[in-house]
């Protein structure tokens, strides 16, 4: 193992000569016309607190090898964490016999030779030697600030560090160290009546500051306290980055090409093919995914070894790329596209201050909750706001409102877009966990769909 | 709540590592295949070297310091075939060893567990959790006290699987789903079918300082199929997901009962309908919901609302708190539904995702009642949380014990309180669906479990499905579409006025209950029968894009 190890240290993986290795030991074993290698390894260590202590914490390390056999264009894959050469030797066995049972794949692809990539700028040393006694630390600066002012905080801080490396039996290999952070708190007041959250995301976890997280909560969960009732309806909003992130990654599910081909997909044209080249958004709004983004950098690389580069999904509204996998691309006669890298949008030059100046009546947001999708013909979603909904009047945040639930989809959403502020990187993901980069403005935009209110706190 | 079947893609490697670990939410159309074996010796949990491994783990927790701790190991392996139309997308095994060791210093918790299972990584490993724990003391307020529970010596228990879905050749998996994509798509103007099978055992050596040693074989089966129609010119699609087909904690009899070729034609004439449905109009409307529906409802609802560290904060960040809180002011006294209203929290029905012999804390769960004629009568626990509740048990004349709620996903996560199966009793009077529609004179049915949200309290929940009919004078009249109901689930519970009996009794279930950070998910069926509820509110979810 590479990184040095204390009784506490988290960062184990395998260094790229380690994970080489591993994948030569399994490629020997290899009997297929074609194999390929993908190995995962790495550390997670968590802690969580409730009610103003650690509450549970948590550190892991795996490494796990899959192997995808064919013969011909039948194929079969194994996964193992057991790394020996006896299991790495049954694994290939494995995934040869289920080969040998597959039926032939019309859709199989070849394996890809040997490839470039670009070298990916996403690891964090200070990540890396993020320990429990890191973590605690980390925690206390946001438990003992709500213990002073006496509220209740809870939340989650997760640090991971890990290797990814694809190899196959045409040469290819490519490695990639990540690293990644997240933290997200939530504090209420002790009647229950306020909740006020604040998270952060990124590759280095020094760059999160545990204390301004801290305050942030703090000060939403005084000011969310004994919230009044607004009717539902369709509202000016303006949204924190997170709430905008929250909707705004919606938007790239759905960016399957094959989909949309098959006309099951927002991106399906009436009578046939795709929307690509048909404005859909609004004219401000640009979208890409860029594995070098210096916010929220991230592999160069697929699952099967293609490189990543940076995507423009959509530019100043219009549709420019949708994800093609190597099947569909070969067969609709262009390139593929992966999916990979974080997402991007693009910004104004707008405070969030200045967004709620501007506003004669709305709501502030600051996150939303429960996602789920209801139509996929619109992207239509449901959830609820949460931890820190407030009314808007004449330019001013004047109150707590009741939160409440929205029936809405990114495409109204940004199609009615008044006003954006400047990109940030933000937790978007509704667990607090590490999950893929998400870097977007505050927004203000009008007609959002609130279609009833919710009692919860 | 239930996660996403959509959630983000995790992109750096470790939690790829992790997602490796936890397969049960895996998608199946990932871009990657995860998942089991197929050949080859996977350690059994009988196997002495674990158990030996186990006690060397607990004692290096004890020397270091421990007042308490326990070992977890695991050797699972899952399976995945997924097709769509006449080809096989993805056939994966995945098998994951490995081993959690959690311990007690001071009252801090401290958790640790690596893959490498040798004899100088336990001992690594156990210390590792009791320094982790000693970290997480420093801030303590207050500290785990456990409570008390029965020493199990030699325990083994195994899902009444009939057939090993890992014996079965893959011929006939794959044959079986090729066949109910073929009888849908011989339905015109059913243009694309998905069908998927997945199968879990999971070994699992459990002990604790206690001197307890437990062997449990687990096995959970999910046949499923998903058919899409489209209309001709592409201005509508609609999809009829294989929802009165559940996932259950057996083997591949479950499979073969399920008869998906049978019903994929159904199925598939489902979803062709759904296309020339009547768009719902607005307004209230009195529900008869199918068991096949009203599972979701209930797990989300009911079983999450009533799991106690829910309502004592623990889960603000995330799953949120309880409106069924806080305990002294809703234990015998809130009112969650009509007097004929009793659910259960168990984890023995056979054949359910989370029946067990033994918990992660090494407790035989117990059958308790969470809502007795209508009142709220207990929450789920854990050795942890049982103690919080001591005055409760008290009044009630009871001993404080665990329910038995502990789990954790895999050997990589730390255990802590998850839903049992939580079910609606059946009602007293034999009635079944058919009678609840009889009686309805104008009112919606709702087949199939759909899209779901709910707030952070449980308060506000929104719910879709797969079928709805319209129902008039007693008779369905025909499809709608668009349809979502949105309640406040005291009211909804309470407008509930007709309940079916013994017979329309059924398992529904999930294996993707989410919680914790990070989280983690659970494998939990929900038994119920129709219900209906009177005036509740519905919403028309179509949009023009």
């Amino acid at each position: 193992m590479s990184a040095p190890r204390s009784l506490l240290a988290p960062a184990r993986y395998l260094s790229r000569e380690e994970s080489e290795s591993v994948a030569k030991r399994a490629l020997g074993f290899a009997k297929a016309d074609q194999t390929r290698i993908t190995i995962d390894s790495g550390g997670q260590g968590n802690t969580r607190f409730a009610v103003n202590q650690i509450s549970t914490a948590g550190d892991n390390y795996n490494a796990v090898v899959t192997i995808l056999s064919s013969f011909g264009t039948r194929s079969g894959s194994v996964t193992t964490n057991r790394l020996d050469d006896e299991g790495l030797r049954r694994a290939v066995q494995s995934a040869e016999e289920l080969a040998r049972l597959a039926p032939e794949d019309p859709e199989a692809m070849p394996e890809l030779g040997p490839q470039r990539y670009a070298e990916s700028t996403g690891w964090s040393d200070a990540t890396a030697a993020l320990d429990p006694t890191g973590r605690a630390e980390m925690v206390r600066r946001v438990t003992s600030a709500s213990l002073s002012a006496g509220l209740q905080s809870t939340g989650y801080l997760e640090s991971e560090a890990g290797a990814t490396a694809v190899a196959n039996s045409k040469g290819l290999f490519a490695y990639s160290r990540q690293t990644g952070a997240a933290m997200t708190t939530t504090v209420r007041t002790a009647d229950g009546t306020g909740s006020g959250w604040a998270g952060a995301a990124a590759n280095d976890v020094s760059q999160i500051d545990a204390a301004a997280l801290a305050a942030r909560a703090l000060e939403k969960a005084r000011r969310s306290a004994k919230p009044v009732a607004v009717e539902p309806g369709r509202y000016t909003v303006v949204l924190e980055p997170t709430a905008v992130g929250n909707l705004v990654q919606l938007l790239a599910f759905a960016l399957n090409a094959r989909n949309a081909d098959e006309g099951r997909s927002f991106f399906s044209k009436q009578g046939g093919g795709t929307k690509i080249g048909e404005k859909v958004l609004d004219e401000r709004v640009t979208l890409v995914s860029d594995p070098a983004s210096p916010l929220a950098p991230s592999s160069t690389f697929t699952g099967e070894g293609l490189p990543v580069e940076r995507t423009t999904w959509i530019e100043n509204g219009v549709v420019k790329n949708l994800a093609y996998d190597r099947y569909w691309a070969q067969k609709q006669g262009t390139r593929p596209v992966p999916l990979g890298g974080s997402l991007l949008m693009s910004g104004g030059d707008q405070s969030i201050e200045e967004l709620i100046a501007s506003t004669e009546r709305g709501i502030l947001v600051t996150r939303f909750w429960y996602i789920r999708p209801v139509d996929p013909r619109t992207i239509l979603y449901t959830g609820l706001t949460r931890d820190g909904t407030f009314l808007i009047e004449n330019g001013k945040v004047t109150r707590a409102v009741k939160n409440l639930r929205f029936n809405e989809s990114p495409v109204f959403m940004l199609n009615n877009l008044v006003g954006m502020g400047q990109p940030v990187r933000v937790s978007a993901s509704e667990d607090g966990g590490v999950s893929r980069g998400v870097v977007v403005p505050p927004i203000k935009t009008r007609d959002f769909n609130f279609t009833s209110l919710s009692d919860a706190i | 709540m239930v996660h996403s079947r959509r959630d983000f893609l995790k992109t750096t490697s470790a939690a790829a590592a992790a997602a490796g670990l936890s397969t049960l939410n895996a998608s199946p159309a990932a871009a990657s295949p995860a998942p089991p074996y197929s050949a080859g010796p996977s350690p059994s949990a009988a196997d002495p070297t674990l158990k030996e491994l186990a006690l060397r783990a607990l004692d290096a927790a004890r020397s270091a310091g421990a007042e308490y701790a326990d070992v977890r190991i695991s050797a699972g392996r899952t399976q995945n075939v997924f097709t769509r139309e006449a080809r096989v997308q993805g056939i994966s095994d995945n098998e994951s060893l490995g081993f959690g060791v959690r311990t007690l210093v001071g009252g801090a918790w401290g958790f640790a567990a690596s893959a490498d299972l040798t004899p100088d990584e336990v001992v690594r490993v156990a210390r590792q959790a009791v320094a982790q724990a000693r970290a997480n003391q420093k801030a303590l307020v207050r500290p785990v006290v456990l409570a008390p529970a029965p020493v199990v010596p030699n325990g083994v228990w195994r899902s009444p699987a009939r057939i090993d879905p890992f014996t079965v050749p893959l011929a006939e998996k794959v044959e079986l789903l090729l066949a109910a994509n073929q009888a849908a798509l011989k339905v015109k103007g059913a243009r694309f079918v998905n069908s998927r099978l997945f199968f879990l055992r999971d070994e699992k050596t459990y002990a604790n300082t206690d001197g307890s040693m437990i062997v449990q074989t687990i096995f959970r089966t999910q046949p499923s199929v998903n058919v899409t129609a489209v209309a001709a010119d592409n201005s509508d699609f609609q999809s009829r997901q294989s929802t009165d087909v559940q996932p259950m904690g057996l083997g591949y009899e479950h499979v073969l009962d399920a008869r998906l070729a049978e019903n994929a034609t159904r199925w598939a004439e489902e979803a062709v309908q759904k296309l020339s449905a009547k768009p719902v109009d607005v307004g209230q409307y009195d529900l008869v919901l199918h068991p096949s529906h009203l599972w979701l409802t209930i797990h989300e609802a009911i079983a999450h609302p009533t799991e106690l560290d829910r309502a004592m904060g623990y889960e603000a960040n995330y799953a949120g708190t309880s409106f069924v809180a806080p305990p002294e002011k809703v234990l015998g006294q809130l009112k969650y539904g009509p007097e004929f209203m009793n659910v259960q929290g168990d984890r023995s029905q056979e054949g359910s995702l989370a029946a067990c012999g033994w918990d992660d804390d090494g407790v035989a769960p117990e059958t308790f009642l969470i809502i007795k004629n209508g009142v709220f009568n207990d929450y789920q626990t854990t050795r942890e949380q049982a103690p919080w509740l001591d005055w409760w048990y008290a009044k009630q004349g009871i001993p404080v014990r665990s329910h038995g709620c502990s789990y954790a996903q895999s050997w990589a996560d730390v255990q802590f309180q998850r839903m049992p199966n939580v079910s609606l009793l059946p009602g007293e009077q034999d009635l079944v669906w058919d009678d609840l529609i009889a009686a309805t004179d104008r009112g919606i049915a709702i087949v199939g479990e759909g899209s779901f949200s709910i707030d952070q309290q449980r308060y506000n929940a929104q719910f879709g499905g797969q079928l709805f009919y319209e129902i008039r004078n007693g008779k369905v009249v025909g499809m709608l579409k668009d349809v979502a109901y949105q309640m406040r689930t005291p009211q909804f519970w309470n407008a509930m006025d007709m309940m079916g009996g013994k017979r329309s009794y059924v398992l529904g279930g999930a294996f993707n209950d989410g919680k914790g950070q990070p989280s983690q998910s659970n494998a939990v069926s929900h038994g119920c029968v129709p219900t209906r509820h009177r005036g509740i509110n519905v919403i028309n979810t179509g949009r023009k894009a």
